[in-house]
């Protein structure tokens, strides 16, 4: 014991590890405050740049598609500004593109390339020959094949409820010329795109595998 | 960034730095009522606190980050929206169109603001540039038979091509072998060079509403005897009657739209190269849910110079060497 010593301030907290925590928070929270807050109120942050417009109903599925088969643990969705990657994807990411990604896609390791700006880089032939095996098209990938996705057919008890929260959660503005024939109107429009899936195929509905191609090919095209 | 936002972000940043300097001085004091290098008056298993300094290297190293982190927020973007006296940031911010990408590295220029990426692109461009440009001044025919053209152009292929057309260039169903004389767009460089600058979209509609089962064997036969193939010869003459329909794209011989100067993308029939497949379930496949292949456009992405090289590369391949 260090001697009864009441001027030792600092054994008070390495005493307490309650105080000890608190204080850890406060000194960590530092960053957060400068690094994070302000970034929620910038226009930079939290504008889509001009040529955004929301996803389709058969877009949206296929985003979830993306998700659920947790594509971005090995893909990011996030071109850097160093010149090697402008190079070989394209313009870099902006915070404006992915401002209505929820949950974002941006992801933190790349075991294959990136795919921020993959729309429109292949045909959706390739796109299909690769996803049922990469290795026919790719030889020396390793991904694995997903082919079960061109024989399930895409879940649309959702879609009309995702699309809502999506429109109303982002104010997308139903009359403006921007969303024009993009169906972000009334319910009635967004229900058309709910049955555009279920009229492809000749009827049978959208398979998964079409909802994810559509969804990769307008990846990266909104920067204009 | 609004004013209020920099000035919390410069506030906080200096008053955390103030903060942990503040702790450092508070803790070089000896105010625990011990002597310097002797016991604090606890141990276990035998092992005893001393109550030594902090050790003088990383106190002086601690130093050295205060020094180093002032220097920085005076040299860098790190205070709010002072952009520091080095005036570098590491690309231009605040971009929502390509175009205003272009006017921001512009405009970075003239100012003489350093900008990280658009240094780097630049430097890139001075370097390999001129390389690039003196190929383009040569015609393709030329760098067909220039071993470096045809080694840089193997490379680009490599990363940009392979992924469709093989690294062999030999392609796959629904890719284009690139390495015979079989054109879809017509094999001369001018050719070559506008597929490879603009893409191509190719249409082959489905029919199968419009022949029905019957229509599609039908024509299927007639389509597989073009190129020689044993036939039931009914079906075949069935199939023939109603070729008018496919000869808008493949002309009424079936050689294809090159063939008669049309720019279709049409392959020829008659030939016995197919490029989805040339059984008769392939083929039956073709006429009843069309095809629809896309060469990708790359003028944007790799821009007319290292077009023009790959394009010698391209027509080189189908070249007898």
């Amino acid at each position: 014991m260090s001697n009864n010593n009441s001027t030792n301030k600092h054994e008070i907290v390495e005493k307490n590890v309650g105080l000890m925590a608190i204080l850890t928070v406060f000194a960590i929270s530092f960053g957060a405050l400068v690094e994070i807050t302000p970034l929620m109120f910038q226009k930079d942050t939290t504008q889509p740049v001009e040529g955004l417009r929301p996803l389709t109903a058969l877009e949206m599925e296929g985003r979830d598609i993306f998700v659920r088969e947790g594509c971005y643990n090995c893909h990011s969705q996030m071109v850097r500004p160093f010149r090697d990657e402008v190079e070989r994807y394209g313009h870099y990411s902006v915070a404006g593109e992915s401002v209505w990604d929820h949950p974002f896609q941006w992801g933190s390791k790349r075991t294959g390339p990136d795919l921020a700006r993959v729309g429109q880089r292949y045909s959706d032939d390739w796109h299909y020959a690769h996803l049922m095996d990469p290795r026919s098209v790719v030889p020396e990938s390793n991904m694995p094949g997903y082919p079960w996705l061109d024989s399930t057919k895409v879940d649309t008890t959702y879609t009309l409820k995702k699309l809502q929260v999506f429109r109303d959660a982002f104010g997308i503005d139903k009359s403006s010329d921007r969303y024009n024939g993009k169906g972000y109107g009334d319910d009635a429009e967004l229900q058309a795109q709910v049955d555009e899936i279920h009229a492809m195929n000749g009827g049978e509905g959208a398979t998964e595998m079409q909802a994810l191609i559509a969804y990769l090919q307008q990846l990266g095209t909104h920067l204009k | 960034m609004t004013s209020f936002w920099s000035i919390w972000v410069i506030v906080l940043t200096l008053a955390c730095l103030a903060l942990i300097f503040g702790l450092l001085i508070w803790n070089l004091k000896n105010y625990t009522g011990v002597k310097e290098g002797e016991s604090c008056g606890h141990e276990f298993d035998g092992i005893e606190e001393l109550n030594n300094p902090l050790p003088k290297w990383w106190t002086y190293m601690f130093f050295a980050t205060f020094v180093w982190s002032v220097y920085y927020l005076a040299a860098y973007p790190g205070l709010g929206n002072f952009k520091g006296f080095l005036n570098w940031t590491s690309s231009n911010q605040g971009i929502t169109t390509l175009a205003e990408s272009k006017k921001a590295v512009a405009e970075a220029h003239e100012n003489g603001q350093w900008v990280q990426l658009d240094k780097e692109v630049e430097a890139a461009q001075d370097r390999f540039g001129p390389i690039f440009q003196e190929f383009a001044k040569q015609d393709v025919l030329t760098l067909a038979k220039n071993e470096e053209a045809l080694e840089i152009g193997q490379r680009l292929f490599s990363q940009n091509c392979a992924q469709c057309h093989g690294s062999d260039a030999r392609g796959g169903a629904g890719f284009p072998n690139l390495t015979d004389k079989d054109w879809l767009y017509g094999g001369t460089p001018d050719k070559i060079k506008e597929t490879l600058l603009n893409g191509r979209v190719a249409a082959m509609p489905a029919w199968q509403d419009a022949l029905g089962d019957q229509g599609v064997k039908e024509m299927t036969a007639y389509v597989l005897s073009l190129s020689g193939r044993t036939v039931n010869q009914k079906d075949a003459d069935a199939g023939k009657a109603k070729f008018a329909m496919c000869a808008a794209c493949h002309g009424m011989d079936g050689k294809g739209s090159v063939a008669h100067n049309l720019p279709f993308g049409a392959p020829n029939l008659t030939d016995n190269i197919w490029l989805y497949g040339g059984s008769q379930r392939a083929v039956e496949d073709t006429l009843r849910h069309g095809r629809a292949g896309v060469m990708p456009a790359w003028k944007d992405i790799l821009g007319e110079d290292k077009v023009h090289l790959l394009t010698a590369y391209v027509y080189s391949l189908s070249q007898d060497q």
